[in-house]
């Protein structure tokens, strides 16, 4: 690890825990405006891992997310569960889903896969709001105080002081951070695996992944499982602070898929930092323009066109492209050939 | 015993016959030259041995061992290299990491030799220098390099070339056969698709001629070069 590298992990260290210190510092407002940024984060580097790094362009994510929030549910009101737990489940859950969403959608190339995906989420949807001991169509809401009695959430109230209810967003705020950092830190370590390097290959030509003896299939079914299970543990923990459920907003394609591929773009689809930039952006633009209604949202559209015509990768590609500044890099360097090690090199004479 | 055998191999695209019961061994360490005018099925006949098509009839087989049903990937690690007439370069990685994905996983070389037998294999074919370069920026010659560069990672004994003398300068024609006369002295079998037929002959011991789906000759390359059908297919249509 080069020195660049270790600065980098060592501000990224700094900034996880001035986040982490929020809910101590911070107003609940702040609190709650954070918790949706790091699960927008969450959804999007999922589906960054998915479109930019698999070429699995899918716009059936909401599937999981809804999947996720209803299973957490389920949990809750029909199992008794810890709303906690109940997210695990609901993550879990979304994962058992993606097996025969992949078995149909897989057979599925390009657009035919994003159409697809979306048909599925839409099926997902319909047959959720079928189910009459969560409300059905019409949806239901957790039994009043269940955050107050969610695990933690007691000796945070009573570490916090405040109200139980600003100590339940806390705890959702944590474990959101903790997603957010992990989902991070898993996708770094994966993209600079032998496996990540694969599945970029497969990503950029699959029939020459195949003739450099990668198997395709079983990279790609392994993605999709796992961002699944993280974005289901992202749909979940969002209902858990929205704390009412129903399949329009559970399955929603605008909140869960839209906004999520929007933000992944502008920030730069295909690199790591692309997503946390882009919901940066999106925070910022929400809150300067949050007196004119939905200007932040045409603004930001207008932004993701700007990013699709003149920056294919990107806000952060487009920064990259032109400091050469690459805190984390995800590619290979090729070993110095030996004619390099000169041998009259003091530096090398030293050592 | 041979190391690559077809069998009656045909495989047509509707009405089309593109391979037309195509039968040959290849000994192990041989170098087989394929020549044949545009269209007569010699790109495809690569993509019948490595697999990324499946014969409608007929059987292949790696050290007698029928690969026929078995996916590019699996005959990959058993030893088949390819190269693409179009390149098909992994873009967005660069040229060292094209040539680390195929050596790790197609090669399974162990990852702490895996980077110097790249770099030996980039300097080889003229490539280190771009070593940290995109490939999807490659020029085209480049990028023909960069295909048997990829090849050669896979740890290949029987490796397929196809067309990658076609535009080079003199110079560097003279180049590339004496890296692929290298890759035969260290006892790789080749087969090789090639127009440039005094850079194919300077290398192979045997010649093939495929016309029209079907294997029309296969000796040695002196003696078909003189038989009277191949010179009414290739003189006849090129001189």
């Amino acid at each position: 690890m080069d020195r660049k590298t270790q600065l980098t992990i060592l501000a990224a260290a700094a900034a996880v825990a001035l986040l982490a210190a929020v809910p101590v510092i911070g107003s609940r407002a702040l609190v709650q405006d954070l918790f949706g940024v790091l699960t927008l984060l969450v959804l999007a580097l999922n589906w960054n891992m998915l479109a930019g790094f698999s070429g699995l362009v899918s716009v059936g994510q909401q599937a999981f997310v809804g999947i996720g929030a209803y299973v957490m549910f389920a949990c809750v009101i029909l199992l008794g569960m810890d709303p906690l737990a109940g997210v695990l489940v609901g993550g879990l859950a979304a994962m058992a889903l993606a097996v025969p969403m992949a078995a149909f959608a897989f057979r599925l190339n390009g657009a035919y896969f994003a159409i697809g995906t979306w048909v599925a989420a839409d099926i997902v949807r319909l047959v959720t709001s079928q189910w009459q001991a969560l409300g059905g169509g019409t949806g239901t809401s957790l039994p009043k105080g269940t955050t107050k009695e969610m695990i933690f959430v007691q000796p945070v109230k009573d570490l916090l002081g405040g109200s139980s209810a600003a100590a339940a967003d806390a705890v959702t705020y944590w474990v959101a951070l903790a997603l957010a950092v992990a989902m991070l830190g898993i996708s770094y370590g994966f993209l600079r695996s032998r496996m990540g390097l694969a599945l970029q290959a497969v990503r950029d030509n699959v029939e020459a992944a195949r003739s450099v003896g990668i198997d395709p299939l079983r990279l790609k079914a392994m993605v999709f499982l796992l961002t699944a299970f993280g974005t289901g543990l992202a749909g979940a923990l969002i209902f858990i602070q929205i704390t009412r459920v129903t399949p329009e907003a559970a399955f929603s394609v605008i909140d869960w898929t839209a906004f999520v591929i929007f933000v992944t773009v502008i920030g730069g689809i295909g690199t790591l930092p692309g997503p946390i930039l882009g919901v940066a952006v999106f925070y910022a633009l929400e809150r300067l323009l949050a007196d004119y209604g939905t200007a932040y949202l045409i603004l930001l559209g207008l932004i993701g066109m700007g990013a699709m015509l003149f920056a294919r990768r990107g806000l952060w590609g487009w920064i990259a492209d032109r400091t050469g500044f690459d805190p984390l890099p995800l590619s290979h360097r090729p070993p110095a050939p030996p004619s390099f090690t000169d041998l009259s090199d003091p530096v090398t004479q030293r050592s | 015993m041979s190391i690559l055998s077809l069998n009656s191999v045909s495989k047509s695209f509707g009405a089309l016959k593109v391979t037309d019961d195509v039968s040959f061994d290849l000994a192990p360490g041989e170098a087989l030259g394929i020549i044949g005018p545009n269209g007569a099925g010699k790109s495809t006949l690569f993509n019948l041995i490595s697999g990324n098509l499946r014969p409608d009839q007929g059987a292949v087989l790696l050290d007698g061992h029928d690969v026929t049903g078995e996916t590019p990937m699996q005959r990959c690690r058993r030893g088949i290299g390819r190269s693409f007439q179009i390149p098909q370069p992994f873009g967005h990685l660069s040229v060292y990491e094209n040539l680390l994905v195929a050596a790790e996983f197609g090669g399974r070389v162990p990852g702490h030799d895996a980077p110097g037998l790249c770099m030996d294999i980039l300097g080889r074919c003229g490539l280190a220098a771009q070593a940290t370069a995109p490939a999807g920026s490659l020029p085209l010659l480049s990028r023909k390099r960069l295909e048997l560069a990829r090849a050669m990672a896979t740890q290949p004994r029987v490796i397929l070339l196809d067309e990658i003398a076609g535009g080079l300068t003199e110079g560097e024609c003279v180049a590339l056969v004496s890296t692929i006369r290298r890759i035969h002295d260290e006892g790789t079998a080749i087969i090789w698709i090639e127009h440039v037929l005094h850079a194919l002959t300077s290398v192979v011991e045997r010649l093939m001629v495929l016309n029209f789906g079907r294997m029309l000759m296969i000796g040695q390359p002196d003696e078909v070069m003189a038989a009277p059908e191949v010179k009414e297919i290739y003189l006849g249509i090129e001189a």
